[in-house]
């Protein structure tokens, strides 16, 4: 016996009326295999991992894909791959991913650190990228304009200004 | 030149009422579809092809028929334009899923000719919703390959939902007073020859499917859904499309 309810979604589940009831096990492949979906939020840019869906094949994945992941954020390319086909680590070996020495220059916070100095550069020596638009750079140009920086150097003991500049972005 | 306005508005009331009364049978669907992703996909469509009617009715509402609200839940099953195709109930999902291939590949047929319409309003409303229909076209095609190429069984149930919903599909393409108005005035080509490019797309589909039209098929019964004769079932659709509406009708959301 199972609970019967108004909700469908409920019902669908075979729910035990007695809470301490076992569940009936799902049939094999009783909601088709499971896809991996990857979504692309503009031409070029990486796809990103979003999601599962069930299907029997690839092409009905890419259909389902597209509703369940394509319809809440802008999208132009969905990948599909198999869960069976993905291969993986061992939980088990976890730890192989844990640094023996301190390594956090290695770390992904540093790179941000790397472009912040790179701008800074940039803008101190007026060198103008034109192939790089505002939306590329990490910290948006026009914050610092608005915030001007004196930035300083230290040559020998005394301490000298080297420039600022503002607005002057060609 | 000066376009037909009573054939634009009797056009216009045909193709937003097919997309409301199927968009809402269709949303029958929610919560029994046959698994969780086909529940949602299907409940989408539904979903859209409700948007759809708005934006006819709105085109209405500025050609100076009453709002969208009153023109989708205050009229009866007599001055619905709605073809009979669309009313039936939903019936078992193969003829769910088969009215919706039939269904929508008509309206791409019919969209893709509006694209070029010479009523501005229609051609860029169709043009947008060319779109999103993409989708719509895909899902009803990839399931009636998949299930007529599939096991003995999904094949006969689909062949039987096919032999059940073709004849009513062709009340889509009821021709009516304003058939011939509406292709001299270049506002969409003629219903028969909308039909024929129909048939086509069909048949082709369902010959990759290993599904076969029968040879001798019935067109005529199931026409006058456009002249506003229908079948029982749409005055109980309606009766429960809108009831919320009647229990307030000047409540705002």
């Amino acid at each position: 016996m199972h609970i019967d309810s108004l909700d469908p979604r409920v019902n669908r589940l075979k729910l035990p009326l007695e809470p301490n009831d076992t569940f009936l096990p799902a049939e094999e492949m009783d909601q088709w295999q499971t896809y991996e979906v990857f979504h692309q939020e503009a031409r070029g840019n990486q796809h990103i991992h979003v999601g599962s869906v069930h299907a029997p094949n690839a092409e009905m994945a890419l259909l389902y894909a597209k509703e369940q992941y394509a319809r809440r954020f802008k999208c132009v390319n969905l990948w599909v791959v198999k869960t069976a086909d993905v291969v993986k680590t061992e939980y088990d070996d976890s730890d192989m991913f844990e640094p023996a020495t301190d390594k956090t220059y290695r770390e992904s916070s540093g790179y941000k650190n790397t472009r912040k100095l790179i701008d800074k550069f940039k803008l101190v020596n007026q060198i103008n990228t034109p192939n790089t638009s505002d939306d590329d750079l990490l910290d948006s140009p026009k914050s610092q304009i608005s915030n001007p920086q004196i930035v300083t150097t230290n040559t020998g003991g005394e301490t000298k200004k080297t420039g600022i500049v503002i607005g002057k972005k060609k | 030149m000066k376009l037909n306005t009573e054939a634009i508005k009797y056009l216009l009331y045909c193709i937003a009422d097919d997309d409301l009364v199927i968009g809402h049978r269709n949303s029958e669907w929610i919560g029994f579809g046959p698994v969780l992703e086909e529940d949602i996909a299907f409940a989408s469509m539904a979903q859209d092809c409700v948007g759809h009617s708005l934006s006819y009715y709105s085109i209405l509402e500025q050609l100076g028929e009453s709002n969208p609200d009153v023109i989708a839940f205050t009229r009866q099953a007599k001055d619905f334009k709605s073809c009979q195709f669309v009313e039936f109930p939903i019936g078992d999902y193969a003829f769910s899923l088969m009215r919706h291939f039939l269904y929508d590949i008509a309206k791409k047929v019919r969209i893709n000719s509006l694209t070029t319409s010479s009523f501005d309003p229609l051609k860029e409303l169709s043009v947008r919703i060319s779109r999103e229909h993409k989708y719509h076209s895909l899902h009803g095609l990839t399931w009636v390959k998949q299930l007529g190429n599939g096991s003995e069984e999904s094949r006969l149930r689909m062949q039987s939902a096919l032999n059940e919903a073709l004849p009513m599909a062709f009340g889509l393409f009821e021709v009516h007073d304003y058939s011939e108005i509406l292709a001299e005035d270049k506002i969409q080509p003629h219903e028969n020859s909308l039909a024929e490019q129909w048939l086509e797309q069909v048949g082709n589909i369902l010959e990759e499917s290993n599904l076969k039209i029968s040879d001798e098929i019935d067109m005529k019964t199931f026409l006058g859904g456009r002249k506003g004769f229908h079948t029982e079932y749409l005055q109980d659709l309606l009766d429960e499309m809108t009831v919320v509406f009647r229990s307030d009708p000047s409540a705002s959301w």
